[in-house]
């Protein structure tokens, strides 16, 4: 699968148009916030880039995120990153099975020591021993050890690889943990969601072959460019946030108005992702779109803060002073957020 | 018998207006920046480009924007993954660019400063694969 050329000569090959190709890339631009002149240093960058090689390690996961960004509704523009990459090993896609499907992975590792770029979906169980997952007679903690250590960088792909996610939910019969709590000495970005927006992915993606580094993180290893802002920050329902105007029950005059779903346990104010913006199922809609607020998918532990439906601990009073008052704090901390982005935005500009 | 005017009503709203019309200010600040990249381009030849899609507009915004920046001289088509719909406005040298993908959403649109935005050009490799093919072909007819 590793081809010595140039990524512009194999896209070519593929029938894959240089104006396509600017196409994609202008879309990944505006996509992640960077000015649209990042877009020609991207076509530039990528058309002398090799292939990345990646290495794709599945553990205690339910196939969601491979299903996310293999079966997003545009094929032809997120799928072009598998053009970008050369994906080693993944052993749900890859035709090859047992002692060849592993062996590809060895192969994979010791041709591009160093260099090629791990990622993980799925929590790795430690409790015994780590007997609860083992893939080829391999524990998922010995995989990750080993494979970890030729690895240029790890990306947490899912919110079981990046914060333990649902195996990691109380009482965690397997003590399953993140990457993170494993591996202390490679630089690891979580992609958290249950499962992440097919184009976060490909986006983050597409950031590590063009610019060779993890983009810009958060103090939990989020790249800044999607999760900067909270569903809240970013949900068209805000206005009426604002106004202190809210659904009650699934099915009143709220509701039905569309008014905000704070009261129903929505999480959309302490959830950093990018649901509100880029949305799902190429651009359909999102949760509270469709009149559910958000979980808090992609948020640590998410499991275990009790009920989706109990709201949030955030002191919200019956009178018009205090709403108006939480209201405009959350004005604030808009603007705030708002600012930080701007300002990451021109730090990735200088980046090229 | 009383009238309206006598009937008693306090109105409290403790949040700021809502402009009437339904601009936020973007769509001028976006105007603005047109001028200084026209400037530039004009000066420097050095080109521009805004991201509308990354913009706060809302649709009043918009609808100014494409009330000012009207159709110009020259409308291109171009079929690479999906759709693009290119046009210079009334404007020589700002052009209005829209990208969409196989589903005809819209997955970039910006504003460009420049003669001729890039992707309307033929990529000089892509022009070399097709001498390459053309050659290939009047072989394949001799």
């Amino acid at each position: 699968m590793n081809e010595p050329n140039t990524l512009g000569a194999s896209l070519a090959r593929s029938g894959v148009s240089r104006r396509s190709f600017l196409k994609f890339c202008t879309a990944m631009a505006s996509l992640m916030a960077l000015p649209p002149s990042a877009a020609y240093a991207m076509v530039d960058a990528l058309n002398r880039a090799q292939r990345q090689s990646v290495i794709w390690l599945s553990f205690q996961e339910c196939t969601g995120c491979v299903e996310s960004l293999t079966r997003s509704f545009d094929p032809t523009l997120e799928q072009m990153i598998f053009e970008m990459i050369s994906l080693d090993y993944q052993h749900t896609l890859q035709a090859a099975s047992g002692e060849a499907a592993e062996s590809a992975r060895e192969q994979a590792m010791k041709a591009s020591w160093g260099k090629y770029l791990l990622i993980v979906d799925g929590s790795i169980p430690t409790k015994d021993g780590g007997v609860y997952s083992t893939v080829a007679g391999i524990s998922n903690y010995d995989m990750l050890v080993e494979t970890a250590k030729g690895a240029a960088a790890i990306v947490a792909v899912g919110t079981c690889s990046a914060y333990g996610g649902i195996p990691h939910a109380n009482p965690n019969p397997t003590g399953a943990v993140a990457v993170s709590d494993i591996i202390k000495d490679k630089p690891i970005m979580n992609v958290p969601g249950c499962p992440p927006i097919p184009s976060v992915i490909a986006g983050v993606l597409a950031y590590f072959v063009t610019y060779g580094k993890l983009p810009e993180l958060d103090h939990i290893g989020r790249p800044k460019v999607f999760f900067a802002d909270t569903i809240h920050d970013r949900c068209y329902r805000r206005p009426f946030y604002d106004q202190g105007k809210f659904a009650k029950t699934f099915d009143d005059e709220g509701a039905r108005n569309g008014w905000c779903l704070y009261e129903l346990g929505c999480k959309g104010p302490t959830t950093y992702n990018a649901c509100a913006t880029i949305k799902w199922n190429g651009g359909v809609s999102f949760p509270i779109e469709s009149g559910h607020g958000c979980l808090g998918c992609s948020e640590p532990n998410f499991w275990d803060k009790g009920s989706f439906y109990k709201p949030l601990a955030v002191p919200l009073a019956d009178n018009a002073t205090a709403i108006t008052a939480a209201a405009l704090g959350g004005i604030a901390v808009g603007t705030v957020a708002a600012v930080i982005s701007r300002k990451h935005q021109s730090d990735i500009s200088k980046e090229k | 018998m009383s009238t309206l005017d006598n009937i008693n009503v306090k109105v409290i709203n403790p949040l700021p207006t809502q402009q009437v019309d339904g601009l936020s200010g973007n769509a001028d600040a976006v105007l603005h920046e047109i001028v200084a990249l026209l400037e530039t381009y004009t000066t420097t030849g050095e080109m521009g480009a805004i991201d509308l899609h990354s913009l706060p507009l809302t649709p009043a915004d918009y609808e100014l924007l494409r009330a000012t920046l009207t159709e110009g001289e020259v409308h291109a088509h171009i079929n690479a993954i999906g759709n693009s719909d290119i046009h210079e406005t009334c404007y020589p040298g700002v052009w209005w660019l829209t990208y969409y993908n196989a589903e005809d959403d819209i997955v970039a649109e910006l504003l460009e400063i420049t003669s001729v935005p890039q992707i309307l050009k033929a990529p000089e490799e892509d022009m070399r694969d097709g001498l390459a093919r053309l050659r290939d072909r009047l072989t394949q007819l001799e």
